[in-house]
């Protein structure tokens, strides 16, 4: 031994396990590629120009607030595209793109920075921007045409060009989506188009295969808590359940509940956001039976026909007092601990 | 391995890191050449440092008592070779400190035999008879600390209060720590010995049976503890690969099923664990009447030329210990004593081995480079394997806060800083650090509210 190296001093654990804050990211990236590959084959040029305008609009408001550190170093963790592709993917495809970009802005701005940034907020980003955009533009948020699935791929909608402050034309007759028939016409979509996709609604939300394959590799890959998207369908589907056979005519079967709308996005993307939901096992189970029962209540007797944004909203808010009251039993506390002793 | 794994045991939450037994696991124990120098630090347990007995340039033998206990909750050091005492005087400690320290430069023209002369160990007691106080007096003599790493001393956890019973002596064979595997090698070579030592302290302490937890990845030791045990008091309890299960109330929960207070001691459950290694002396004392002299340790890591394991004399330099095993790798980027879990990063080669050094391990910049540090996006991993069932991501939160009174209400003092919490976070965050200083901020305005 020649000259000893230079040696660092480091408070253990010495070992870490892959899985990074921005690896983890990137996978919830890589899972939406097919969705997004998915959503520009079926609404065209329009699709692909919402989801990058909403992406910049996204980006540029976290570069240009830095919050700590350098500008721009907040971009490494890929949080700010991540919240914009979300949101571009539950907009519909006819929406001015002015629009879209300012969703963008909103959700950064209004989900993440005024609350503190990454980690810090209480609601998910990409939801607080789409009710941002729903209360601002009600109008152009749902409205759906039957032009949207007739396009090729290079038509783009002319309403996507409105000017800003203006909201553009639509072409065709609109269209209700799938939902929309549900609530205010009874009328059910066949199951297969509801699981292929091959309906009317936001970019994201119309194909139930792909968001299924997207959620199996994201569990594959051990990035989110399994416990969210179970509690929340399996409430879905047991409390839908429920009001088909009392009343078969008027309701929707749980299968139809739990396939339309943007109920299987909104629970793999959105409500599974780590940041937003509780931190304790106990937590997310009780996170996840509000959601369903939230979703099925606002669907079947509330003014809208979707209710995915309002019930996951609503139970990011009580995630703060779900995480107080869900506290795990310290080992050696309470209950658990025993003086008792026992042969093995 | 397929009964053992059908019956094998373990405790909730925990990580599997990667084990890297690999480098050492078949390596023999090795008894390394003494060298020239040894640093004995007076202070190499819990609990108050040795006060020394010995005088600059005096001559010793291989073994002699060079430092009595100061107190009860203090222990004996021995002289780890034949030779002179060079100094009573501060030295470089693996903490970092200069510690006050007995330096002793061995006689190279000694053989090192060991001479039990000094001792007066009688042969063939009968434990069962033997006066608890008498046996807690000579385990204190021959300095006898805890070897798994904390060095707590043992006649300390012998001297029970009146009216506790133990039922039963767990042994932990569990060596969770990557790459470690002194414990390993000591099971499979010295399983004789080992049994010896659990029996002495099942006789003393009057328990009905002997319980050896060992995890499946040490399938060998298993085997061989089985052949040699006596099945009417003693029992191999195969463990599920998992860390911290050598912690001792992960351990107890893992092999008897039962939960130890958080404010009480094992004993409070009738058990008593003692690591492999610490047995192993017990027995060699009362056999040879050989004092704590010398361990078991692993030497690893990718940054070390040739992995062993080997037996050590306490003092020893970590520079010669290196230096026996081929020395650094030049892309050496850290040193670690003790396992990488929840050892310590050594700063100067110089320093001594311990009684409680289990292993030097040596890392290149593959392996230990402090990962970039997000926020927490509270994914709540650091929930799902603390084994203390504490809530990690709150603590850090209200740390940064410096909300002591609510940390406390969190129980941060349960914590044992195991590091799960900072293995399994995503976000780079060292959050056993931070707890560990926000513990000992806590523990520090105690003491200034008691003045």
């Amino acid at each position: 031994m020649n000259k000893d190296p230079k040696l660092l001093v480091q408070a253990p654990p010495l070992l870490r396990q892959q899985l990074t804050t921005p690896s983890a990211m990137r996978d919830v990236i890589y899972a939406l590629c097919p969705i997004i590959f998915a959503s520009c084959l079926l609404f065209g040029s329009s699709a692909l120009l919402i989801l990058l305008v909403t992406v910049a609009g996204a980006v540029i408001t976290e570069y240009l607030f830095p919050l700590n550190g350098k500008r721009g170093e907040s971009l490494h963790d890929g949080s700010a595209v991540l919240t914009g592709l979300i949101l571009a993917l539950t907009l519909p495809p006819s929406l001015p793109l002015w629009i879209a970009f300012l969703g963008g802005v909103a959700s950064i701005a209004l989900g993440k920075l005024v609350w503190g940034g990454l980690g810090q907020n209480l609601f998910n980003p990409a939801l607080v921007g789409r009710a941002f955009l729903m209360a601002s533009f009600p109008t152009a948020m749902t409205t759906w045409s039957t032009e949207d699935l007739k396009q090729g791929f290079f038509d783009i909608q002319s309403s996507n060009f409105a000017l800003p402050l203006m909201q553009g034309q639509i072409d065709g007759i609109t269209a209700a989506t799938p939902l929309g028939q549900m609530k205010f016409e009874q009328q059910a979509t066949a199951f297969d188009q509801l699981f292929w996709g091959n309906t009317t609604g936001s970019l994201g939300e119309t194909s139930a295969a792909l968001i299924i394959l997207a959620a199996v590799f994201l569990l594959w890959r051990r990035i989110f808590d399994w416990r969210i998207p179970a509690s929340i369908l399996l409430t879905v589907a047991a409390f839908s359940s429920l009001f088909y056979f009392y009343d078969p005519v008027r309701f929707p079967d749980p299968l139809f509940t739990l396939l339309s709308g943007g109920l299987l996005f909104g629970v793999i993307f959105m409500a599974s956001d780590p940041v937003s939901s509780p931190l304790t096992t106990k937590g997310t189970w009780l996170f996840g039976i509000g959601i369903g029962v939230l979703v099925v209540l606002i669907r079947l007797f509330g003014g809208f026909p979707e209710g995915v944004m309002y019930a996951i909203l609503l139970m990011n808010a009580a995630t703060p007092l779900i995480d107080r009251i869900s506290q795990p039993t310290v080992f050696g506390h309470g209950r658990s601990a025993t003086h008792s002793r026992h042969t093995p | 391995m397929g009964v053992f794994t059908r019956l094998a045991k373990t405790f909730r939450h925990g990580i599997h890191p990667l084990g890297h037994k690999e480098y050492t696991e078949q390596l023999p124990i090795q008894r390394m050449p003494f060298c020239a120098r040894y640093t004995l630090p007076l202070n190499q347990h819990i609990g108050v440092p040795s006060s020394p007995i010995v005088e600059v340039g005096q001559t010793l033998t291989r073994g002699q008592l060079i430092a009595e206990p100061a107190g009860f909750m203090s222990t004996a050091l021995h002289s780890p070779v034949a030779g002179k005492v060079l100094a009573i005087a501060p030295r470089r400690h693996p903490n970092g400190q200069m510690l006050e320290s007995i330096e002793i430069e061995a006689d190279p023209f000694n053989d090192q035999a060991f001479c039990a002369e000094s001792f007066n160990v009688e042969q063939d007691i009968d434990f069962s008879t033997l006066a608890i106080e008498d046996f807690i007096a000579q385990v204190q003599q021959a300095g006898i600390v805890g070897l798994g790493g904390a060095a707590f001393p043992s006649h300390v956890k012998f001297s029970l209060p009146q009216g506790k019973q133990i039922d039963h002596i767990l042994v932990n064979g569990a060596e969770c720590e990557p790459f470690l595997t002194n414990d390993y090698r000591l099971m499979i070579e010295q399983a004789e010995q080992l049994l010896k030592g659990a029996e002495i302290a099942r006789q003393v302490l009057g328990a009905r049976s002997i319980l050896i937890g060992i995890e499946l990845n040490k399938s060998r030791a298993i085997k061989i503890l089985k052949a040699c045990a006596n099945s009417k008091t003693t029992r191999i309890v195969p463990l599920h690969v998992k860390y911290p299960q050598g912690a001792e109330k992960m351990l107890i929960n893992a092999a008897l099923g039962l939960t130890v207070p958080n404010n009480k001691l094992p004993r409070d459950v009738g058990v008593l664990v003692n690591n492999v290694g610490t047995l192993v002396a017990l027995a060699q004392y009362f056999d040879q009447g050989m004092p704590l002299i010398e361990r078991i340790i692993t030497v690893s890591g990718p940054g070390v030329e040739r992995p062993a394991n080997l037996i050590v004399p306490i003092g020893t330099p970590i520079r010669e210990l290196l230096r026996f095993c081929g020395g650094l790798k030049q892309s050496t980027q850290e040193v670690v004593m003790g396992g990488p879990m929840m050892g310590s990063a050594i700063a100067d080669l110089d320093a001594p081995i311990l009684k409680g050094s289990s292993g030097i391990l040596a890392f290149t910049a593959n392996e230990s480079r402090t990962p970039k540090e997000y926020p927490c996006i509270r994914c709540g991993r650091c929930l799902e394997v603390c084994p203390y069932f504490l809530n990690p991501s709150r603590l850090i939160r209200l740390a940064g806060a410096r909300d002591y009174e609510s940390l406390q209400q969190n129980h941060i003092m349960d914590c044992v800083e195991c590091g799960s919490c900072t293995f399994t976070c995503p976000s780079g965050i060292p959050i056993a650090q931070r707890i560990k200083a926000a513990k000992s901020e806590i523990r520090h305005r105690e003491k200034l509210n008691k003045q």
